[in-house]
């Protein structure tokens, strides 16, 4: 038999029986970390009201001068008559055309990619696409230039000829129709739809999988799965990825300024010569101009960029609320 | 009643329970899917050939119409209409992405096409020359403008990928309301359009400093002003989903923040961080419009990015394109090709990087094992 000691009972007073007090002040190694990356944001954000606030400087003349007729004109002729919207409206010409054809189709890779091709080529492709997202725009440009314009001559030319009485594609110049709004917004669409597709695909995956197979169980269609299952769960997210997209489109200036051909005044035809781009005007135009003419510019520019930001922090929101509903 | 449970089933199952297998198509939907098509194709081109016209666009858009109808009314008929329609959608889908991926493509291959040779024709040289003609005042070459996207790309990642870094890590660390809204300011930045950015050095630099006032190190910072959003969201990303018991367990044995920061968080992220560089990198390397009013270009060698002219492999396209022969334009497209190689090498080192090392891998114990204290 083992004898087991006895435990001595220990003494103990409960007064002595103090929380131990931590000590919550940051050490100054932490102050100083802290210090540290808040500065760091805070250069963020200084440059991004810096580059408002110097913009907004240079372009005070301008809108001290014309006030609401810089934002009414629809001919844009520096330094006497700058209506922004004569190269405005070309901008977001481009990005309609170019959304309207891109947003389809990088559905169509999204939902090719997520439900139609086999599994293991998934990453593959998802890899291809964003690949295909950091080509540089001007080789975009340099290729409409080169090889769109002249592909879509004939399509646009027959267009022209025989769908001439819808008003879109009523034409000024028979004839010519490289270098247009439209060609322009097709290389955009092109530029644009790795970005579309790949947000619309990422939240499309995170639909609920039980909710699909449930579809698919019950007798329904793949079809009938996206249309009311994934379409509906990603609609935010696809709206989200288009606003971005269209930021992007708007903002887009090397592929315009190698394609599209100079313009001040809007025009209806999209298929032929006439309305310009506020980024490829200020491109072209900025360093030889006057001291005024460069202030008009720049609130030209400032207008696109109000209108980009718009765009994309729209896009940011609901995607954001998207990814949200999603967790 | 437990008897019959614990009893050995009486009839093992004779074959394994295989999965059954469903075959993707069937001879009779290959017949209908290839049958439509060819119908298609051939009555399209039947008519094309009666009127004489000869439009390879047209051809293709009427016989994919036609294909599109015929296919949906063979499905109706035989499947009925949800299955048609289900059918359809796959036809569209598939279309639509392959049309996509293959436009895409050949813009890569007709740049590829095209620039190729023009390096290959000249090999080692055209990397090297610069575009003042050498001595026989013909051998040119985009060697001064890849020198100067290295320098000004290699400076404007020096300047922002630090800034990034502290950024993603001030957005993910800090509970300061601040760090919202300069989550909000870098959203924001992604989508400044890129001409913006160079107007603002322009005006706030190159105007007030004359001819001086372009350089390559100008350059980089308006580059850096493009890539510091980039970078940072991508870091952000990164630094967003490092297990948060990690953090804990190290302030639970009683380390600062600091410490946790830099010797916790950071090296667990440290491979999506650098994917976050590396792809700032491409997407700033075929940047044109910041360097239209800042670098200068020109068509000399200059090793110095901080002063004077700079040439850059974006700013050489722009200058090529708009030359009037054929030759200039030639040399434009190989640029193009040395500019998007570089670019899309630089993406896949990026994934390449991003794949190799698990993210969430604990980082290897250093070699003091005893910290300072």
């Amino acid at each position: 038999m083992t004898a087991i000691a006895p435990v001595e009972p220990v003494e103990w007073d409960p007064a002595d029986d103090i929380p131990i007090v931590l000590d919550k002040r940051q050490t100054g190694a932490d102050r100083a970390f802290r210090i540290l990356l808040g500065s760091s944001g805070a250069i963020v954000l200084v440059l991004l009201v810096g580059m408002l606030t110097f913009l907004g400087v240079k372009s005070w003349w301008a809108l001290k001068t014309f006030k609401l007729d810089f934002f009414t004109g629809t001919v844009w002729s520096t330094p006497i008559h700058p209506g922004v919207l004569g190269i405005l409206v070309g901008s977001v010409l481009i990005a309609v055309i170019a959304i309207a054809v891109a947003l389809p189709v990088a559905l169509s890779i999204a939902l090719m990619i997520n439900e139609y091709a086999p599994p293991r080529f998934r990453g593959w492709l998802t890899g291809l696409v964003d690949l295909l997202a950091v080509i540089p725009s001007i080789v975009f440009g340099f290729w409409g230039l080169e090889a769109l314009n002249r592909y879509m001559n004939g399509p646009v030319s027959w267009l022209a000829d025989h769908l001439g009485f819808i008003p879109i594609f009523r034409t000024t110049e028979p004839g010519n129709y490289a270098d247009s709004v439209f060609i322009c917004g097709l290389i955009v669409a092109i530029m644009i739809v790795p970005v579309v597709a790949s947000v619309s695909r990422e939240v499309m995956a995170q639909a609920p999988r039980d909710a699909c197979e449930a579809a698919l169980g019950l007798g329904g269609t793949k079809w009938g799965t996206v249309t009311d299952v994934i379409l509906p769960f990603a609609r935010n997210g696809i709206v989200g990825g288009a606003l971005l997209g269209i930021s992007r489109a708007l903002g887009e200036t090397m592929a315009v300024v190698l394609v599209l051909s100079s313009s001040n005044a809007v025009s209806k035809a999209i298929l032929g010569p006439g309305n310009g781009d506020v980024a490829k005007q200020i491109a072209d135009t900025f360093p030889v101009s006057g001291i005024h003419s460069q202030s008009e510019l720049t609130l030209a520019g400032l207008t696109l960029f109000g209108t980009t930001l718009l765009f994309s922090l729209g896009g940011r929101v609901i995607a954001g609320r998207a990814a949200r509903s999603a967790s | 009643m437990s008897q019959s449970v614990l009893d050995p089933p009486t009839a093992a199952p004779a074959e394994p329970d295989r999965p059954q297998r469903k075959r993707r198509a069937t001879n009779e939907g290959v017949v209908e899917i290839v049958g439509s098509a060819v119908a298609a194709v051939a009555t399209i081109w039947l008519v094309f050939a009666i009127d004489g016209v000869t439009a390879w666009f047209g051809l293709f858009f009427c016989s994919y119409l036609l294909f599109f109808t015929l296919y949906g009314i063979v499905s109706w008929r035989k499947y009925g209409v949800l299955r048609m329609k289900d059918r359809l959608a796959t036809v569209a889908v598939w279309s639509g992405a392959v049309l996509a991926l293959v436009v895409l493509l050949a813009v890569v291959s007709y740049v590829t096409v095209k620039g190729l040779p023009v390096v290959l024709s000249k090999f080692p040289s055209f990397l090297i020359h610069d575009m003042t003609g050498g001595k026989n005042g013909n051998t040119f070459g985009v060697g001064a403008a890849i020198v100067g996207t290295v320098e000004q790309v290699a400076l404007a990642t020096v300047i922002s990928v630090p800034i990034a870094y502290l950024t993603a890590t001030y957005m993910v660390e800090s509970r300061s309301p601040l760090a919202r809204v300069v989550r909000n300011v870098v959203d924001a930045m992604t989508g400044t359009p890129s001409i913006i950015a160079g107007l603002f050095m322009y005006t706030i630099w190159v105007v007030p400093h004359g001819v001086n006032g372009k350089s390559g190190f100008i350059a980089a910072i308006t580059l850096s002003i493009m890539m510091l959003p980039v970078t940072c969201r991508a870091a952000l990303e990164v630094i967003r989903i490092v297990p948060g018991s990690l953090r804990e367990a190290a302030l639970a044995l009683g380390a600062p923040q600091w410490r946790v920061v830099l010797r916790v968080v950071i090296p667990t992220a440290r491979v999506g961080l650098i994917t976050a560089a590396i792809l700032g990198v491409a997407r700033t390397a075929g940047e044109t419009a910041e360097v239209l009013f800042t670098a200068g270009g020109g068509p000399h060698y200059n090793f110095n990015p901080f002063q004077g002219n700079q040439d850059d492999l974006p700013l050489r396209i722009y200058e090529q394109v708009f030359q009037p022969s054929a030759q200039a334009i030639s040399i434009g497209w190989g640029a193009a090709f040395v500019l998007m190689v570089v670019v899309l090498a630089l993406f896949i080192l990026a994934r390449l990087v991003g794949s190799s090392g698990s993210m969430f891998r604990v980082p290897r114990r250093s070699r003091s094992t005893v910290e300072d204290p």
